[in-house]
């Protein structure tokens, strides 16, 4: 396995506690010669986020995707801009509740898990399906 | 031709309810304010059931539900966030807008020509808004606000139509001010209307054909303007500032019926101590405090309102100073024997801190002006963590929690209520 070094993380990031206040002025020393090659540290939301106002993030409660990466409550972040396509994974309300699936279009309008252990949700003529948005990533954590 | 609009969110509380509750797709929802005093949104399934705006919760409470209509508590988390996002959205569309309020927003549409690319935007518009967002809103396209707000007013009522009203030439305008009764005009109150109404001044029409002169010489040139935007002249311009807030309330119904001046004064501090907090995270300084206590509408007993100002010698932003003003006026207008349920505290005459003019008779130094300011900081970035500094005058329990037995969760702001799939 290759591991990429991707940065360091700022101290902004850290929890208030680990924060030091120097009340007292600091002496000064000779200043850092990385200060004119400082770069914004990684943020994970630019990573993750295109569209803010359109992007909203969900829990995943069950195990149905979990052959596509998604495990039982991963965070899903679900784009509303993004229009959902044959073989995208979406987040849906079926009959008033929120589902996540991948849609298949053709050749038959259904909603595909991604667990040998669930059927396939064909949608019936009166049932009431909206896409809520695009799922572009989800989030599982493991400590 | 100048292209103004208006987006303004359909029954903006109720439509952000239901974004996360799609079983609540057609179910009548209605919003109470805080405390879950009166109804303050209503989705159009309980417009249509006869709720009326502001009505107590308690008067319409038993026929509502078992007609099967539902119920929240405000959720100003969610509200919140989701007017950041539909105004995010408007400000990508258009190089100028203002944010009127926290579901309306006025756009100058520069780039539009004509009546075709005005509607083609307004559709647009909706369309985007209510895909990424999940909120329907409807949009009034005029070449004045005045006029923005009368369209959005034909959008919302016109029915079968797409949310979208544009008014641009003389005949449409014309048209529809003759049915539209003056107090539905933006900025014309009740007495303006009574005092219109006494000289024969009926509807918007009549009130832009109303002589010029007679209007500024009888009422103010606020009305002039009015009457000018309604002729299609532009008057008033979009500010893409916001205006710094003019006054801080903060105010409370009661659960029990408050009769002892002992047991008001230490609430009232509370509310002193957030007004004064609100105030210096506004960066504002006040000059005037106000304290008001009513009694119950609702209440067969005897009823008071009673309402009184404290002057300060200077604007400040000290809370002892806010406390000790609050004080003197409770004990000047509270009225032994009254059972209250309803109080508030009210900051206003505000003037920015760094243009204070110093008063003459003015005791203090600079330097213990100086050390005040470093003490309310201190205290505010105290609070503003798990710890908890309280004044004297303070209720302990500090400002007595809000009320709120049917709030949905905040699902856009707090990792642990977000929604979840089935």
């Amino acid at each position: 396995m290759t591991v990429n070094y991707l940065g360091l993380i700022s101290a902004n990031d850290l929890p208030a506690s680990f924060t030091k206040f120097f009340v007292e002025p600091v002496s000064v020393g000779f200043p850092s010669p990385a200060n004119d090659y400082l770069e914004s540290p990684i943020d994970l939301n630019k990573y993750l986020i295109k569209n803010g106002a359109a992007t909203f993030l969900v829990r995943v409660s069950g195990d149905s995707m979990l052959n596509a990466n998604i495990a039982d409550q991963a965070i899903l972040i679900v784009d509303r801009s993004l229009k959902p396509k044959h073989g995208s994974i979406v987040v849906a309300s079926l009959d008033g509740d929120f589902v996540c699936k991948r849609l298949q279009l053709k050749p038959r309008l259904c909603l595909l898990p991604e667990n040998p252990k669930y059927e396939p949700i064909y949608i019936q003529h009166g049932q009431d399906l909206d896409i809520m948005g695009t799922v572009t990533a989800a989030i599982n954590k493991f400590e | 031709m100048k292209f103004l609009a208006l987006v303004d969110c359909d029954n903006f509380y109720a439509s952000c309810e239901r974004v996360f509750r799609p079983d609540l797709k057609k179910v009548p929802i209605v919003v109470l304010s805080n405390n879950d005093g009166c109804v303050i949104a209503r989705s159009k399934e309980a417009k249509a059931m006869g709720i009326k705006m502001g009505v107590p919760w308690f008067k319409v409470k038993k026929a509502y539900l078992t007609q099967g209509g539902k119920v929240f508590s405000s959720n100003f988390a969610l509200y919140g966030d989701l007017s950041k996002r539909v105004m995010n959205i408007l400000d990508g569309m258009v190089k100028k807008m203002e944010i009127y309020s926290i579901d309306e927003a006025f756009l100058d549409l520069q780039h539009i020509q004509n009546k075709n690319q005005a509607y083609e935007f307004g559709i647009y518009c909706r369309n985007t808004i209510r895909q990424w967002v999940g909120i329907p809103v409807r949009i009034g396209i005029a070449p004045t606000k005045t006029l923005t707000k009368v369209a959005s007013h034909v959008a919302k009522h016109a029915n079968g139509g797409m949310g979208v009203c544009c008014l641009n030439n003389q005949k449409d305008i014309a048209h529809i001010l003759k049915t539209l009764p003056i107090r539905e005009i933006w900025g014309i109150g009740n007495n303006l209307s009574r005092q219109l109404n006494q000289m024969g001044i009926y509807s918007a029409y009549e009130l832009m054909q109303t002589d010029i002169r007679l209007i500024r010489k009888k009422f103010s040139v606020v009305l002039e303007r009015t009457v000018r935007e309604l002729r299609g002249e532009s008057c008033i311009q979009i500010e893409d500032h916001a205006d710094p807030k003019k006054q801080i309330v903060v105010s409370r119904s009661f659960r029990g019926k408050i009769e002892n001046l002992e047991v008001l004064k230490p609430l009232i501090s509370n509310f002193a101590v957030r007004a004064a907090e609100k105030l210096r995270h506004e960066k504002q300084k006040c000059s005037q405090v106000s304290v008001f206590i009513s009694t119950s509408r609702f209440n067969k007993r005897p009823q008071h309102r009673g309402f009184s100002s404290f002057q300060f010698p200077y604007p400040m932003d000290d809370t002892r100073s806010i406390l000790m003003g609050s004080k003197k006026i409770l004990a000047k207008i509270f009225k032994e024997g009254y059972p209250y349920s309803k109080a508030g505290i009210l900051l206003s005459h505000f003037s920015h801190p760094t243009f204070i003019q110093q008063s003459l008779f003015q005791s203090k130094d600079q330097q213990s002006l100086k050390q005040n300011t470093n003490l309310m900081e201190a205290i505010d970035a105290l609070n503003s963590n798990q710890t908890q500094i309280y004044y004297a005058a303070q209720h302990p329990a500090g400002l007595s929690p809000i009320q709120k037995s049917m709030v949905s969760p905040k699902y856009t702001t707090n990792w642990w209520e977000l929604p979840t799939t089935k």
